[in-house]
């Protein structure tokens, strides 16, 4: 039983006189909503807490009717919470039956200012930051930013050579990792859910390496300017030489279920086509890219860190799809585990940070019985001997170190392609303006040229060959 | 001294270079309107970038420089387009015009000796004391075919933020410009749908431009309040 207007009053039965000057008040307050704004997306009235938007769905055929002989024009909205698409990407999907007409990406839902943020810390501070750009290949965002930031300051020359081999290492094992989440989601995303727990079991191990030589499973930040936060524990290169033969060994199981895999074939085989004319123009770069033919790798055009006197071969195939991206992938997670070895074959004792005190950063960390921590010897040295220690560490901590002005612009290959980082300096303690040129972030633009005409579960296929990273995309 | 001598008229030596003032800044820490009896509100810096370069560039910056400056004579535009070169870190800049910003970009990508065809990215810089040129766009340009990678810069006044799209040129410029209106207001002309990326449709203002405030609220710390981060001592 529901109530209705009393029909001779026109107003609810049982209204009070109070409550009918609060219903003309609250009456008054729409009619100013109705005047102040109207969006066709999203209704919206005023709360003392500021404006509230209530966003509406499936009012497409409002927008633009279906054209001339179009019997209806079917939108899908797929994201920004759907499992398949990687991340907190929204792909907004024109369909005719089952094929893709049109595609429309929508990002910036994991935007958190990175960028901005940036310029309002120091420059070694900066490390912390840019590590939570692409969160699945923390050690590349941290190198190139510090690799801009040596550059700038003219100390690219000084890096000492364990602190590059070791940089080296730790991107290799990074590769390794973020190529496995790629196959273990991408699986994912196709049904294979074998490959996932494989992809994800393997990662693990490098993620145990990860803690055992920084603390974090992720966001490190332990590449800063002028070398690394600390050198590996003793005796880790034997852990490392034990759980890289661990994970090339089973890297076959992964390898023996997708490659030549009527099932996994026939999901990705000439499944998001993409040549490389098409890659060129859209700015493609990493496994898509070499997917063409193309044997582009910054590690052997442009190398940095000391790649040029590794031994490894550039990835490629020629089909333009999904299977020769996963293909690459693969065979990348063989190269990298190589080049982990040999930089473990040519660690020599060292420093790993410059010398110049003017730029090293002072703390020096060891592992206390509760994890890491401080240095008490080094605590005690600056706190009880040596004032003038204590001055230096607590201004180049407080303040940090002056970065002559300019600019930089410095390019490495990521697990995802060229991941640029482009640096600006005024002169100060703080970076004037950073910006990262995210690989996801470029390559995603491709999706429409990769899914237009083909079928709408062949886009879940060409996102996951692409592997964006939504962290990164969005910054 | 001879030598010298004979070149006295000159007031300017030749082969001096003119410094590229962008700001001048005043006083120090961040501090502003407090009564300083320090004597650190009085001190005065000049952001000067690195200056403009002059012949030889050193390197193959000088073959690069050659083949552009005929390209462009053979593409109809005038040798005035470039500004100024810099060459810096190992890395050359030509700053040019804005109105000739995608013409440049067209004969970079399209001369066999140059062809730059690969735009890695679009990106601007906002430095708010640089009258007239507040808005600086960066586009940086590689050629996998001769393994070399420079900077196209242009500016524009915040007064009047347009700059030519390179979606044109490059359609990969695409995103990277709709990122660089929404992080800075510069409006690419000639670009096919330029809206917002990042941030929401209706957002007011551009977040990445210096006059934008970071935001943020005071932290609590065992008993100690830390400003926000834009609010703390700053030393630059």
């Amino acid at each position: 039983m529901t109530t209705t207007p009393d029909d001779t009053t026109g107003t609810w039965p049982g209204t009070s006189a109070a409550e009918e000057v609060l219903d003309d008040d609250f009456d008054d307050d729409f009619d100013d909503i109705d005047e102040l704004s109207h969006d066709d997306y999203a209704s919206a009235y005023e709360t003392t807490e500021g404006k509230v938007y209530t966003v509406g769905g499936g009012d497409w055929d409002t927008i633009e009717a279906p054209p001339e002989g179009e019997q209806e024009r079917l939108v899908v909205n797929m994201g920004p919470q759907h499992p398949s698409t990687h991340g907190v990407l929204r792909i907004i999907l024109e369909l005719d039956g089952e094929t893709v007409t049109q595609t429309r990406c929508t990002i910036g839902y994991l935007h958190t200012g990175i960028e901005k943020n940036l310029e309002y810390r120091s420059w070694t501070q900066g490390t912390t930051f840019v590590t939570r750009m692409d969160y699945l290949a923390p050690f590349f965002n941290e190198t190139a930013y510090c690799l801009g930031v040596e550059k700038l300051l003219g100390i690219t020359d000084q890096i000492p050579e364990r602190a590059s081999v070791l940089r080296v290492m730790m991107m290799e094992l990074n590769r390794v990792s973020s190529h496995l989440v790629c196959l273990a989601t991408g699986g994912m995303e196709l049904g294979a859910l074998t490959a996932m727990i494989f992809g994800f079991r393997e990662r693990e191990t490098i993620l145990d390496l990860f803690e055992m030589i920084t603390g974090l499973r992720m966001n490190h930040a332990y590449v800063r300017p002028g070398g690394l936060k600390e050198d590996i524990p003793a005796g880790s290169e034997q852990t490392i030489r034990e759980q890289v033969a661990l994970v090339r060994s089973r890297l076959k199981d992964t390898a023996n279920l997708l490659v030549d895999n009527s099932i996994w074939m026939g999901r990705t085989v000439d499944v998001g086509y993409l040549d490389l004319t098409g890659c060129i123009a859209m700015g493609v770069t990493g496994p898509p890219l070499r997917a063409t033919g193309l044997p582009h790798d910054l590690r052997k055009s442009q190398p940095y860190c000391g790649y040029e006197t590794y031994e490894f071969n550039v990835a490629t195939q020629t089909t333009c799809d999904a299977y020769g991206r996963f293909l690459i992938r693969l065979q990348e997670l063989e190269e990298s585990l190589n080049i982990v070895d040999q930089c473990l074959d040519r660690l020599r004792p060292g420093p790993v940070m410059v010398e110049d005190k003017r730029i090293a950063w002072p703390a020096q960390l060891s592992i206390g019985s509760d994890g890491q921590g401080n240095s008490l010897e080094h605590i005690r040295q600056i706190m009880g001997t040596s004032m003038e220690s204590l001055i230096h560490h607590f201004k180049l901590v407080t303040e940090g170190f002056e970065v002559p002005a300019g600019q930089v612009y410095q390019a490495i290959e990521s697990p995802r392609g060229e991941l640029g980082a482009h640096i600006v300096s005024d002169g100060g303690t703080r970076p004037y303006r950073v910006h990262f040129r995210d690989p996801s972030f470029v390559n995603l633009q491709s999706v429409p040229a990769m899914t237009e005409g083909s079928f709408l579960s062949d886009v879940v296929a060409a996102v996951a060959s692409v592997d964006p990273v939504m962290g990164g995309v969005d910054r | 001294m001879t030598e010298h001598d004979s070149t006295s008229e000159v007031v300017v030596p030749e082969g001096a270079v003119t410094l590229d003032v962008v700001e001048v800044r005043t006083g120090a820490f961040g501090v502003r309107g407090s009564g300083d009896t320090s004597g650190f509100g009085g001190v005065v810096r000049t952001v000067t970038l690195p200056a403009p370069s002059v012949r030889p560039y050193g390197e193959w910056f000088d073959d690069l420089a050659d083949e552009l400056e005929a390209s462009m004579g053979a593409a109809g535009i005038e040798a005035s387009a470039i500004r100024s070169v810099v060459v810096d870190r190992g890395e050359i800049t030509f700053i040019v015009e804005r109105e000739r910003f995608r013409d440049m970009a067209a004969v970079l990508r399209d001369e066999p000796g140059l062809r730059f065809e690969f735009c890695s990215s679009v990106s601007g810089v906002h430095w708010l004391g640089d009258e007239g040129r507040e808005l600086h766009v960066v586009a940086h340009l590689q050629s996998i075919t001769h393994n070399r990678r420079i900077r196209l810069e242009t500016t524009a006044p915040d007064s009047d933020p347009h700059v030519p799209s390179l979606v044109p040129v490059y359609p990969t410029a695409d995103w990277h410009e709709r990122e660089t209106f929404d992080f800075f207001g510069i409006v690419f002309d000639g670009h096919p749908g330029l809206t917002r990326i990042m941030m929401p449709d209706d957002w007011a203002g551009h977040p990445q431009r210096k006059d934008y405030p970071l935001g943020g609220i005071p932290v609590q710390y065992k008993g100690a309040t830390i400003p926000p981060p834009d609010e703390r001592r700053s030393y630059s």
